[in-house]
């Protein structure tokens, strides 16, 4: 087998699994350490660099970093990035002086970005310090898109909102609100150069049902929390059932528990592995008592008297095969659930009616624009989509990445260079040993178990539609939790001439996953003679040049390890050793340079 | 933190023996040797060994003298027996408390210093009687704990870390061992776990007193160029004789035998020992083949490694003064100690 090249800066990101998980990359682990430290300020501007909004997403954050964390594989429970996150935001302190500025001098430049939400935003946020005049185009009268729309201020306020677009705005961008962008062509026409089409999935998708439109009790879920939001709608029926069970539908049936319903239904039409919200969703809105009924398919609006008085559903059974799938369904029957408000939560859709057909862009058969993957770039050039508008509905986060992405099409699009000659990420590894038994990290092992976010007690949080459930970490969390992070950034770096195969780090490595062995033909080989542990999320066995002594190659597992430094303390050598690996992951204002570091 | 802890983390899907218990319920307390020091990698050697067999640890007793070597017996097993005697002196006690409880296993870990030097007299008898025990000398060539000093197994010629060669013959384990009549006589390399860890295996399964000289490089005072017990020099002139794999009773021991290479030794408790050959004409049942091997190997300076001799046959020490089989503890009181009368008795035979 070839010995593992460390050199390129994917290795050691994807060992990072919170961080290659992230569709911004934010370093985690790093980040942590910061808030270890008590660094919150710091921690807050590391985080801001790639996620732009970490007070915001330290609250709603999707967070696939938190399935993907390493502590899985020791312990049920991940670290609480997300929460820890927060922290970061919550005691940043004064960090205005630190963010990037308004520019003396713009370059001329004009872009246009439709739609105020976080896609946009992070291209203004990228662009307007390098000097781009940028003018976001907002339809309704309040900037942030779906997160102020669409997702309640129990869950983020709208300081915290506020605060975060305000950073973006300070530097110099043009906000215009009020103003829905109804043509295209006629802005194509008036001489940008260059357009950002952020304007999100904004269609809600419709149930076409006996009785649909003879009741105006039943609501698009998106459109209904829009008219919350903005204070349209203040109150609703005593009785109330939300169809679907996505992260939409969570967010309907505890506002209308807010707006003085007694009781919500939940109505699923599968069982709950195929529930689409996030368990933590779920978990918050059984907590408010929220009922969550299986297996109903809805079949009928029923209305007496043209009131809306329940719906029929069909009860269903299915059967799933070994791997859970279903096999087949059945109906077993019937029944009728009163109730006196039905909100619809079914799922979004792309719409640019504003898109004229001749304009240029060319969509595909589910009228999804045709987008390059890499750049943004619609079929012309100059043109440019990102976040819920560019694949259909996602999530924050991966707004914010596609923002960083046409940021950088952008910005080389102004200079007339290659869209695809984009700046590589690059990987600096840094020295973490201080002395004996003393390390730049927390190296230990603590086996503390994931703290419990506080919440506020349920008869208060309904007092008020913008009372904030979680009430944030406090101090003792705050120091319990940065110590279960593995600080998988700081890896393991080998040095083969320096081995004298003592097995030192092989008998030290608490989770065993080291080895030295003769090498073999092909990876699965090598794992078949080892019995290393199950291949897992493609985490790659790290494979040594031959040792100066036999010729064997030094073996690791990085599926296992928990990078606490023991093998790199035990080798008399310093053959292994601890080093903090900094992934650069560039965006637009780095374009420009080049840095010239290289990897270990 | 000013020191450090290995902890113990349960794996997912973390192989268990037949008891149930994981490779780390045979850890014991945190090693305080030198970083890179060979007799860890030994004490990791045992560990797994005890493990694989799914020796209960509360069945075992570990004992040893004085010295880098005696000192693991804390590093493994933590819920062994165990007594850390006085230096030289782990044969003597050893063999009182085999004498006093048979049932249990038992596992002797000594250096060249405690063995070969102070230990000496203690050491040969211990092989002499047939002492049902492993007997594990981690033999880096050095007195490690008082820093350095040569050792009675360091080689003519061998330098000292400053320079000073070491002009007085060795004592070899293994070949003092067949001239004494040992039964079950090994050597084996700290670095080389594959053999090592199946010597354990059948040393702790033999009926009565195994050695096996494992060579085992102090980082600290004895692996430097011109040391003879380097890891460089040891991995230099490794000679592997015969690798031997212990199989235990009702597992699969009617595989056939005439694959030619492999020679089967049956053991005590039903298992068997498999040698397989990986020199030619040598026959490690045969004491004298053992020594002729030995003395040739020297000549060549070669370090001849694996399981050189073994006799299921003798009788240990047990057998040979026909003691009682039930351990002490477990003899009524009355029939342990008949009372005076029976003692006057037995006394008015003497006289
Ligand atoms: C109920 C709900 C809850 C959610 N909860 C979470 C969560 O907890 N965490 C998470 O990460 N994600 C969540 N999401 C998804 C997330 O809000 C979106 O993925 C994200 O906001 C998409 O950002 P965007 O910038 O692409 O577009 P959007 O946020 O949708 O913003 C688009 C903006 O464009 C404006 N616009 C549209 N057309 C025009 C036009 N022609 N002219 C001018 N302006 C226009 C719209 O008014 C809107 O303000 C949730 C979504 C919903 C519906
Ligand atoms: C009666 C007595 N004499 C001398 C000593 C000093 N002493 C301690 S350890 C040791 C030699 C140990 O050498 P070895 O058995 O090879 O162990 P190593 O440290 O090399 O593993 C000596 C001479 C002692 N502790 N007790
Ligand atoms: S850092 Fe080293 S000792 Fe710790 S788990 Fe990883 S490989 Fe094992
Ligand atoms: S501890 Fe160091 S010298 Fe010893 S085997 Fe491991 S890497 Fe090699
Ligand atoms: S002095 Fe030598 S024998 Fe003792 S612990 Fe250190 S390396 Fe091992
Ligand atoms: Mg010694």
């Amino acid at each position: 087998m070839k010995p593992t090249d460390t050199r390129n800066p994917d290795y050691f990101h994807k060992v990072v699994d919170c961080q290659w998980a992230c569709p911004a990359h934010t370093p985690v682990p790093a980040y942590i350490r910061l808030i270890a430290q008590g660094q919150y300020g710091d921690a807050y501007l590391l985080n801001r660099e790639s996620n732009v909004f970490p007070g915001i997403l330290g609250r709603v954050c999707d967070r696939p970093c938190e399935p993907a964390c390493r502590r899985t594989r020791v312990e049920e429970e991940p670290v609480a990035i997300c929460r820890l996150k927060r922290v970061a935001a919550d005691h940043r302190g004064e960090i205005e002086d630190k963010l990037p500025k308004k520019p003396e001098k713009t370059n001329g430049k004009r872009i246009a970005l439709i739609g105020a939400g976080p896609a946009s935003f992070t291209v203004a946020n990228d662009l307007a310090p390098l000097g781009y005049e940028c003018t976001i185009f907002e339809k309704l009268d309040a900037p942030g898109g779906l997160m102020r729309s669409n997702i309640p201020a129990f869950r983020l306020p709208e300081q915290v909102l506020s605060e975060e677009l305000g950073y973006i705005l300070d530097m110099g961008v043009e906000l215009k609100l009020g103003t829905p962008v109804e043509s295209m062509k006629a802005l194509l026409d008036e001489g940008w150069a260059a357009i950002f089409v952020g304007t999100g999935a904004p269609k809600g998708k419709n149930l076409d049902l006996q009785g649909r439109y003879d009741t105006d009790n039943i609501h698009i879920g998106i459109d209904w929390l829009e008219s919350v939001a903005f204070e349209h709608t203040k109150k609703i029926g005593k009785q109330v059932l939300i169809i679907g069970v996505g992260n939409t539908a969570m967010d309907c049936c505890r506002t209308s528990l807010r707006l003085g319903a007694d009781t919500v239904k939940v109505m699923a039409r599968k069982p709950r592995e195929f529930f689409k919200a996030s368990v933590w969703e779920l978990e918050d809105a059984e907590e408010e008592n929220i009922e969550i009924v299986v297996n109903h398919s809805p079949k009928a609006f029923v209305l007496e008297k043209g009131k809306l008085v329940g719906m029929l559903f069909e009860t269903m059974e299915y059967e799933l095969d070994a791997k859970g799938r279903i096999e087949t369904q059945r109906v077993t029957g019937e029944v009728t659930i009163p109730c006196d408000d039905v909100i619809l939560a079914i799922g979004q859709e792309n719409a640019f009616p504003w898109i004229e057909a001749d304009a240029g862009i060319e969509f595909d058969k589910w009228q999804i624009p045709m987008i390059d993957e890499t750049t943004f770039q619609s079929t012309i050039p100059g043109v440019f989509f990102g976040g819920d508008a560019a694949f259909g509905p996602k999530n924050i986060i991966w707004a914010v990445e596609h923002g960083h992405q046409a940021a950088i099409s952008i910005h080389k699009h102004c200079q007339g260079k290659m869209l695809t000659g984009r700046l590589p990420d690059e990987l600096e590894m840094v020295a973490t040993k201080m002395g004996m038994f003393e390390w730049r990290y927390s190296n230990s092992y603590d086996n503390s178990d994931r703290r419990q976010m506080e919440h506020v007690e349920l008869v208060k949080r309904f007092e008020k539609l913008d009372v904030e459930v979680e009430l944030g970490f406090s101090a003792e969390q705050i120091a319990t939790e940065v110590e279960r992070c593995l600080n998988c950034d700081i890896q393991t770096v080998f040095d083969a001439p320096l081995c004298e195969e003592c097995d030192a780090c092989i008998d030290i490595c608490p989770v065993e996953c080291l080895s030295i062995a003769p090498t073999a033909e092909t990876e699965g080989e090598l794992r078949n003679s080892l019995s290393v542990s199950e291949v897992e999320d493609g985490q790659a066995l790290y494979v040594s040049d031959g040792l100066p002594l036999t010729g064997r190659v030094m073996i690791k597992d990085e599926n296992v390890c928990l990078h606490c430094g023991l093998c790199a303390e035990r080798c008399p050598t310093a053959a292994w050793d601890m080093q903090e690996g900094v992934i650069h992951i560039h965006h637009a204002e780095d374009q420009d340079t080049t840095s010239g570091r290289t990897g270990p | 933190m000013t020191s450090f802890v290995k902890p113990h983390i349960r794996r997912k899907n973390e192989p268990v023996n037949e008891l149930g218990l994981v490779r780390a319920d045979y850890d014991g307390a945190m090693s305080t040797l030198c970083a890179g020091c060979g007799h860890d990698s030994v004490t990791a050697s045992m560990a797994r060994a005890f493990f694989e067999l799914s020796i209960k640890p509360h069945r075992a007793v570990k004992v040893s003298g004085i010295g880098c070597s005696s000192k693991t017996t804390a590093y493994f097993l933590r819920e062994a027996h165990g007594n850390n005697t006085v230096h030289g002196r782990m044969p003597s006690v050893a063999t009182g408390a085999v004498a006093a409880n048979s049932a249990l296993t038992y596992i002797g870990v000594s250096g060249d210093g405690d063995s070969l030097s102070i230990g000496l007299g203690q050491f040969v008898h211990a092989m002499r009687r047939n002492v049902n025990m492993l007997y594990v000398l981690e033999n880096n060539g050095v007195y490690g704990l008082t820093k350095g000093q040569f050792s009675a197994s360091a080689d003519l010629g061998s330098l000292a870390k400053r320079g000073a060669p070491n002009e007085m013959p060795p004592i070899d384990p293994v070949s003092l061992a067949l001239s004494v009549g040992a039964t079950f006589v090994a050597r084996g390399f700290s670095g080389d776990r594959e053999q090592l860890v199946p010597l354990i295996k059948a040393g702790l399964k033999h009926k009565g007193f195994g050695l096996i000289d494992v060579i085992s490089p102090c980082v600290s005072f004895n692996d430097h160029k011109g040391s003879t017990k380097s890891y460089a020099h040891t991995y230099k002139y490794y000679h592997k004789a015969v690798h031997a794999d212990y199989v235990a009773p009702s597992k699969d021991i009617k595989v056939c035998y005439d694959e030619g290479e492999i020679m089967p030794v049956e053991m005590h408790d039903g298992g068997v020992i498999r040698l397989r050959k990986l020199e030619k004409g040598f026959d490690p049942r045969d004491r004298a083949a053992a020594m002729s091997a030995l003395a040739n190997a020297q000549k060549e300076d070669e370090i001849l490694t694996g399981l050189l001799h073994i006799d299921e046959t003798h009788p240990d020490m047990h057998a040979l003064n026909k003691m009682e089989d039930r351990p002490l503890n477990e003899i009524p009181y009355a029939e342990l100690n008949p009372g005076g009368a029976k003692l006057h008795e037995l006394q008015k035979g003497f006289r």
